[in-house]
């Protein structure tokens, strides 16, 4: 089980549903290996719902509601000969990888598995390969650092937010291994170093300069003071 | 077409919303869904707007996540999850989508990479049924100072140091109380603690 986790504030923001999508990839990649975090999520989410319930009620247009029970008619009657009720809403799935150890919601961003991927040299032992999000996304990109390696000491513009997938690394925080999150301020000096043995993947999520709506600074500016 | 049945707006006992939302999965029940909506709808506007969406879209909104609530009842597990819980999420979702233009990441249950918990975990939280019960009863507790920051918090998009700015407290103060104050709804989430 995973060791370091999203703050609690993380957590409630993917909750609430304003967490920007780059950090909800890594959280939701978390979540699948993180039991703890996933009930942490579900009891935010719960607290959601009894805080929807205690807002006071907005008055809703008359035709609201007829409007709504028209376009039911309309679906029931479309979907009468080809699936039967409640046939769950299956999800556009990839098809189907061959490595199932990659969390799902990671998964859907690539189109191929981890050893099909085309890596980038970064540096001599560290390479990297982008993943596309929405227009406003920070730059997150996965990364391969070879067994021992020691990634240059760097600090960040903005805050770097990192999930290990597979092996591990260190750094004068700590110890992190498959699962767990590590976010670094940029104030901090930085210099993980792969653990020997296999290489490093890590999801990386790091604020991308000036075309953020902000959203993701002011979420995280906080959190490393926990 | 049924007619919208009047139903009081005022709290509803969550058991009986969370059959309802049952009988509309299992039976297509028109007239569980038309109390639900007259429940749900307003609130579910009310948090649409609270979260920046105008009268317009909000009433869009509040028709598409409503045909959600119809489409997927049957996927509603009453173990799992409360009604309001359930619908709040398909809102949330739907806010997203429409407010956001971005995808929402989430994990699969269903997923071969998916670490299960340990059977001790589960039990140690209260059936949902019990669960927006329970809260419920521990957000009326709060101070309303306390459950005004945590709608903030959560509602308003709003991290530490914005509501430190705008209810000029000091920002240590704001995570003190915000913390004591998740950290008293997160007892009522959980048993014996």
């Amino acid at each position: 089980m995973p060791k370091h986790h999203p703050s609690e504030e993380i957590l409630m923001a993917y909750a609430a549903g304003s967490l920007p999508e780059a950090l909800s990839l890594v959280v939701a990649s978390h979540l699948t290996l993180c039991p703890a975090c996933r009930a942490e999520v579900e009891a935010y989410e719960a607290l959601g719902g009894s805080l929807m319930d205690a807002l006071d009620p907005a008055s809703l247009d008359e035709s609201a509601f007829s409007s709504i029970m028209a376009e039911i008619d309309m679906l029931d009657s479309e979907t009468e000969e080809s699936a039967p009720w409640g046939g769950a809403m299956p999800l556009p799935r990839k098809p189907d990888m061959e490595d199932p150890s990659l969390p799902r919601p990671l998964r859907d961003y690539l189109q191929v598995d981890l050893t099909a991927l085309q890596w980038r040299k970064v540096m001599r032992g560290v390479e990297d390969t982008e993943i596309e999000l929405g227009p406003d996304g920070a730059k997150t990109r996965l990364m391969r650092i070879q067994p021992g390696v020691a990634v240059p000491k760097h600090t960040h513009h903005g805050q770097e937010v990192t999930l290990v997938l597979e092996g591990g690394y260190s750094d004068a925080d700590g110890h992190y291994e498959r699962g767990d999150v590590q976010i670094a301020d940029p104030s901090v000096d930085h210099q993980p170093v792969a653990d020997v043995g296999e290489p490093c993947i890590c999801l990386v999520v790091s604020d991308a300069p000036m075309k953020m709506t902000g959203t993701f600074g002011r979420l995280l500016n906080p959190f490393v003071t926990y | 077409m049924a007619a919208m049945p009047k139903v009081s707006n005022g709290k509803a006992d969550p058991g009986y919303l969370a059959d309802l939302l049952v009988s509309v999965g299992r039976d297509r029940d028109r007239i569980a869904f038309a109390e639900l909506f007259s429940y749900f709808g307003p609130r579910v506007k009310a948090y649409l707007m609270r979260q920046g969406a105008g009268e317009a879209q909000a009433e869009e909104l509040v028709q598409e996540a409503m045909i959600m609530v119809w489409r997927r009842a049957e996927s509603f597990d009453m173990s799992k999850s409360g009604a309001s819980t359930w619908i709040f999420t398909i809102a949330r979702n739907k806010r997203i989508d429409a407010l956001r233009r971005e995808k929402r990441p989430e994990y699969d249950p269903d997923d071969p990479a998916l670490v299960p918990a340990a059977a001790e975990d589960a039990d140690s939280l209260v059936e949902a049924a019990q669960q927006s019960e329970r809260l419920s009863v521990a957000m009326k507790s709060l101070s309303s100072e306390q459950a005004e920051l945590i709608r903030m918090a959560y509602f308003e998009d709003k991290a530490h140091g914005a509501i430190a700015e705008e209810t000029e407290l000091p920002l240590g103060t704001v995570k003190s109380r915000l913390r004591l104050a998740l950290g008293h709804l997160r007892k009522a989430l959980k048993e014996y603690q």
